[in-house]
């Protein structure tokens, strides 16, 4: 790695930045390429490799993994897991908006609490928490026993094991994604632009529309690529939610990385979950979307 | 008048809503809270079988979840103090220096965070079965180091923004040398980026279900353990581990948020003033 000397009269630039460069921003270079790059680049070759009659990968050129995803099957599930990722990533706005609106616009002290309140539930385990959910809403779970036991119905209602469920454990899990960035993009937000449009007329749906919706765009995209790539991967909340049916992209990937045993196949569902993610990335940044705000 | 009751309408409704979204927020949780006082001893551990303080106590004679918990910390701990050196150098290195391929690393460093978990767990899989990298504890400290460093190194990068040179410049003119420069003006500069960061990452690695499913081998973090045992009902005992990690958390954010121990060191010197 060649460093340019960049300008500036310092005392010091006669010492050489070649050897502090190197230390400082070589380690990371050297875990991003074995650890991320080398990685990702072994998978695409992997999508285009066969299996013997062991399961084992052999290096034989072959474009079957791609054909078989063509398959109406997983096709299906793809747009399945597409509409679930669109699904939960629309329900997270409307309710994620409007809350975090008044998160932001509350005063003093109160705001930081209630701020806290969104993150504190993300510190319990993922997982114990989507339990929590299951025993809740299951057939001898709580929501029913006390439904039964006000009299409100005979039998217990079947809540669980639906697509409905895997959406509603996705929001769950997703909802701070969207809310975090949200708030940053509302509280930013300068009031005397509302009351600029107020001040000339506009009525308040007006002012929304024109004035604050753009303004807070940004927030919403970056939300919106939060929430919508990991939920096509959330392997685990269709496991534990929706029953056992293959519901999400990464149920497919999972299967072949472990019962399924086909890893050449997993890596070609994996290079098509990639391609659709950097499609959503570009898609973001062409809106005007920032990197930096993806970062947490 | 009417406007006034409008108002108070709207605020009253804003509230309910609020109330509404932070119900839905910790209903699991308080269910995974209440459970874990709940007396029941037989599977799935479903039906409410009145209060009990028992688990807490047994939670102490279930090894095999202890060694979970164990493995969890030890791998939270490495990976953290792993990903704020690397992190850190990194957010200083990129933010003083110019080199050829710099963006090259920036755009690699937004990987991990945008390409959904599961993708990171089996590439990381894929390479660590083909270069024969045990699977157990070092291979989930590379796996969690690795989601981990770009946050940190985003964090560092935020501090970096207000930073002023001339301080380093002045440390260097007084005679101390570019490691003494970096360790006491720069780090204690960027202290609280490196821990905003080490805290999320932290957070991140005791969590982290999907990479570590594909990296653990035979090693069971937490979370796993989790996912081991909801096939056969989640035992009261796991959500009172659970309730104390949450427990733990929190404890753990406010005194490093808060600036609690700055207070108490403030406490304590004007007591030892009087």
């Amino acid at each position: 790695m060649r460093e340019k000397k960049s300008g500036g009269l310092s005392r010091h630039t006669f010492r050489s930045n070649t050897l502090p460069a190197l230390c400082m921003t070589g380690p990371v270079t050297v875990w991003l390429i074995i650890f991320v790059a080398v990685p990702l680049l072994y998978v695409a070759v992997m999508s285009f490799c066969s299996i013997d009659q062991n399961y084992n990968v052999v290096f034989r050129f072959t474009a079957e993994n791609y054909r078989r995803l063509a398959d109406t099957n997983y096709i299906q599930i793809y747009g399945q897991s597409l509409l679930i990722a669109a699904l939960t990533t629309a329900i997270c706005i409307l309710i994620g908006y409007p809350f975090s609106f008044l998160i932001a616009r509350t005063k003093g002290r109160k705001k930081g609490l209630l701020y806290m309140l969104v993150i504190i539930p993300f510190w319990t385990n993922s997982l114990i928490r989507i339990y929590g959910w299951r025993t809740f809403l299951g057939t001898s779970g709580w929501l029913n026993r006390g439904l039964e036991a006000l009299g409100l119905i005979d039998e217990p209602l079947d809540l669980l094991f639906h697509r409905g469920t895997t959406v509603l454990g996705m929001v769950y899990c997703l909802f701070p994604f969207m809310v975090l960035p949200l708030y940053t993009a509302i509280e930013k937000l300068d009031r005397s632009m509302i009351e600029a449009s107020e001040d000339l007329g506009a009525r308040r749906a007006a002012t929304f529309v024109r004035v604050v919706l753009p303004l807070t765009a940004g927030g919403i995209f970056s939300g919106s690529i939060m929430v919508f790539i990991p939920c096509l991967g959330y392997f685990f909340v269709s496991d534990i939610l929706g029953g056992g049916n293959a519901d999400v992209i990464g149920n497919l990937i999972e299967r072949q990385f472990q019962s399924g045993n086909n890893w050449p196949l997993g890596a070609a569902l994996s290079i098509t979950l990639i391609l659709i993610t950097l499609l959503l990335v570009k898609l973001y940044q062409k809106c005007g979307g920032d990197m930096e705000s993806l970062g947490g | 008048m009417t406007k006034k009751r409008k108002k108070r309408g709207g605020s009253i409704l804003s509230v309910i809503y609020c109330a509404l979204v932070y119900l839905f927020l910790f209903l699991p949780i308080t269910v995974v809270v209440a459970n874990s006082f709940n007396a029941t001893t037989s599977k799935p551990y479903l039906s409410w079988k009145g209060f009990t303080l028992s688990w807490y106590v047994k939670l102490w004679e279930n090894e095999s979840l202890l060694e979970s918990f164990g493995n969890t910390m030890l791998i939270a701990i490495a990976s953290t103090i792993l990903a704020a050196c690397v992190g850190t150098l990194a957010a200083v290195g990129m933010y003083k220096y110019k080199f050829r391929g710099k963006s090259v690393i920036d755009a690699l460093l937004y990987i991990p965070v945008v390409i959904p978990e599961i993708v990171l767990g089996i590439s990381l899989l894929t390479l660590f079965t083909n270069i024969h990298v045990p699977r157990g504890h070092l291979s989930l400290i590379i796996a969690h180091a690795t989601f981990s460093i770009p946050f940190v190194i985003f964090n560092v990068r935020a501090r970096l923004s207000g930073y002023d040179n001339s301080i380093e410049e002045a440390s260097m003119d007084l005679g101390a040398n570019r490691i003494a420069t970096f360790l006491r003006v720069t780090l204690p500069v960027l202290a609280p980026g490196i821990g905003g960061g080490a805290l999320l990452a932290f957070t991140l690695s005791i969590d982290d279900v999907i990479v570590s499913y594909f990296t653990n081998g035979q090693v069971k973090t937490f979370p796993l353990k989790v996912m081991e045992s909801i096939k056969s009902g989640v035992s009261p005992d796991v959500n009172a581990l659970s309730t104390l990690i949450l427990l733990g958390t929190i404890l753990l954010v406010v005194l490093t948020q808060s600036d609690l121990p700055g207070k108490l060191r403030a406490m304590a010197a004007e007591r030892m003033g009087k």
